[in-house]
């Protein structure tokens, strides 16, 4: 396959700008897809041409599946890149550019099917002999009696018809299983109109650990790393980093390898993540899901493996398969970033579109941001509010959170409000500092004080 | 030998699959000038990167003008812009005479072009009534989401 020529970004914000950067550094022309709102963003300016494809509203700009191929074909690309969020996990984007003979920088239509399920993601979990999380339907008090027992308490009765945290029983003692069994059997037949309910092992501090890898398409896989994005709130990334602090490295081997079974069984094409949950009580992993894209976070992973993921990408779609192999890969201190938001801590986090008037993003050794926003930029109220990502690389943890402190003290943003403060108060938490704290942390933080 | 339309089309083909955004040809006592976009358009946003792409590839993308500003607008003139991103056709199928000419009135619900996206085809109205006086948006090429088609004086 001859290299690419021209990509179509379809795609906005901070990531957008990130995919044209690389395309600069490898001479790739970049065409991106901009909505009426984003036709004075900074992507806009510096892609070699961007194209308007159609209003403010993503469901008929960013989300239109034939516009952004029309575009792509329009428009000579022989690419497309979808970034994250938006188009970047649609199959049937996948399936048209494949019909198309445009690449799709990404997996095949068929693995992004494959993990996009999670029931199916978790019987390939299984077949990978990737640990889930122990469980399943019971439909009698016998059959409680005998899984509760394999599981271990403590246990959580879920309601089939449930979800969102409702129909949700926590069983501490197994003695009181049978009991709290007929009640949320009861209680999910007349709220859900479903009296099933199912067992699985709760855990009740969790870590949310994740595996980089990169694949060939052919088998071939390769971890670089995981990073540890526990810091989180209603199930929001805040702050991410790499290494996961204080993870036993036997478990963090197992996790690697695991992840990389996961993706090389799926003959797993690009980047993707495979996202785990850490038992930190048992010691144990549990598969979550796997994200077929480029992820928010990926900027940690590049800075202590120096590996441009987006470059790597690219150079797969492009047939050009795995440039280096596992032994290559060495990883070089710590990374953490911190997500910078438009929205308003003070008031339940509601977002804060507007103008900003000034910005100052931090500089120096070690510090990278990763941004849209310049002095005059807009941040429309029609997408998703994160801003900037503000990453710091030191030679270890201590060095790293040292440094991204500082960096953040140096950053100001002005015209919108943003969690620029509320970051400074989670990177100030001793907890925080010693590392290793678990989902659960900021929650408690904003018990402790209210933002 | 003066230049047909055929010559004229073909000439224009160039400019849009090079790096150039003007041409301007003399020859036989005829003058020809070009620009991409349609006139006054060639102005780009300055490029934030500082290096070209090393590898201009072919063919080239038509080369952009901004959405909107493809022609200068004029005093009372009302721009009939492209709904979506497509392929403007200006008749219903080839061969057809076009759904308008210059100098043609149009209502508001008037179909002036078919917006094709993947192979779905969607009309363009006018959206004003009055009289076309320029067409600028050209037969089987891509449009943006804004783009100018054409300009109606209105009533």
């Amino acid at each position: 396959m001859p290299a690419l020529r021209r990509i179509l970004i379809a795609n906005r914000g901070e990531i957008a700008v990130r995919i044209i950067r690389t395309c600069q550094k490898l001479g790739i022309e970049s065409v991106l897809c901009v909505s009426e709102a984003d036709r004075g963003s900074l992507g806009a300016r510096m892609a070699t041409r961007a194209v308007c494809i159609g209003p403010s509203a993503p469901a008929r700009s960013y989300l239109s599946v034939e516009t952004v191929m029309q575009a792509a074909l329009g428009y000579g690309c022989d690419a497309i890149h979808p970034g994250y969020g938006f188009l970047s996990e649609r199959a049937d984007l996948a399936r048209m550019a494949e019909e198309e003979g445009v690449t799709f920088i990404g997996p095949t239509a068929r693995q992004i099917e494959a993990v996009g399920d999670k029931l199916r993601a978790r019987q390939e979990a299984i077949a990978a002999e990737v640990p889930v999380v122990p469980g399943g339907p019971v439909e009698s008090v016998e059959d409680a009696r005998r899984l509760g027992q394999e599981i271990g308490a403590p246990l959580l009765v879920k309601a089939v018809g449930g979800g969102g945290g409702r129909g949700m029983k926590l069983v501490e003692d197994l003695a009181d299983l049978a009991a709290t069994m007929d009640m949320a059997s009861a209680e999910a037949g007349a709220a859900f109109g479903d009296a099933r309910v199912y067992l699985e092992r709760y855990v009740e501090r969790g870590r949310h650990i994740e595996v980089q890898v990169l694949g060939d398409g052919a088998g071939n896989v390769v971890h670089l790393g995981e990073r540890d994005c526990s810091v989180q709130r209603r199930y929001q990334k805040l702050v991410e980093e790499t290494p996961a602090p204080g993870l036993p490295p036997a478990t963090r081997e197992r996790m690697l390898e695991a992840a990389v079974r996961f993706a090389a069984r799926l003959d797993y094409g690009g980047a993707g993540t495979v996202e785990l949950l850490y038992d930190t009580t048992r010691d144990a992993f549990y598969f979550l899901e796997m994200n077929a894209r480029i992820q928010v976070e990926h900027p940690v992973t590049e800075e202590v493996t120096g590996v441009d993921l987006v470059a790597e990408q690219i150079a797969i779609a492009a047939g050009e398969g795995l440039r280096f192999t596992q032994g290559h890969i060495a990883l070089k201190g710590a990374a953490i970033e911190c997500r910078i938001n438009a929205e308003d801590p003070s008031n339940d986090f509601m977002p804060s579109p507007g103008a900003v008037t000034d910005v100052s993003w931090p500089r120096g050794e070690g510090i990278r941001v990763d941004t849209h926003v310049v002095p005059g930029a807009a941040i429309p109220p029609f997408y998703d509010s994160m801003i900037a990502k503000v990453i710091a690389h030191g030679t270890d943890r201590a060095d790293a959170l040292r440094k991204l402190r500082a960096a953040l003290a140096d950053t100001a943003i002005e015209g919108i409000k943003t969690n620029l403060a509320f970051q400074r108060d989670i990177l100030a938490q001793e907890e925080f500092a010693r590392g290793g704290v678990d989902t659960g942390f900021l929650a408690r933080m904003l018990h402790k004080e209210p933002a | 030998m003066s230049l047909t339309r055929k010559d004229v089309d073909e000439i224009m083909a160039l400019l849009e699959n090079s790096r150039f955004d003007r041409l301007y040809l003399e020859m036989d006592g005829v003058k020809l000038e070009l620009a991409r976009g349609g006139a006054g358009a060639a102005q780009r946003p300055p490029s934030a990167h500082p290096d070209p792409p090393a590898a201009p590839p072919q063919p080239a993308a038509p080369a952009p003008a901004s959405p909107g500003a493809s022609a200068v607008p004029r005093e009372g003139l009302v721009e009939v812009k492209s709904p979506l991103l497509g392929v403007f056709y200006r008749a219903p199928k080839p061969g057809e005479p076009a759904f308008v000419e210059v100098g043609d009135r149009v209502q508001a619900d008037s179909v002036i072009g078919i917006i094709e996206v993947m192979k779905l085809m969607n009309t363009a109205r006018a959206g004003v009534a009055g009289e076309v006086v320029e067409i600028i948006g050209a037969n089987g090429e891509m449009v943006e989401h804004g783009e100018v088609l054409m300009l109606v004086r209105p009533d």
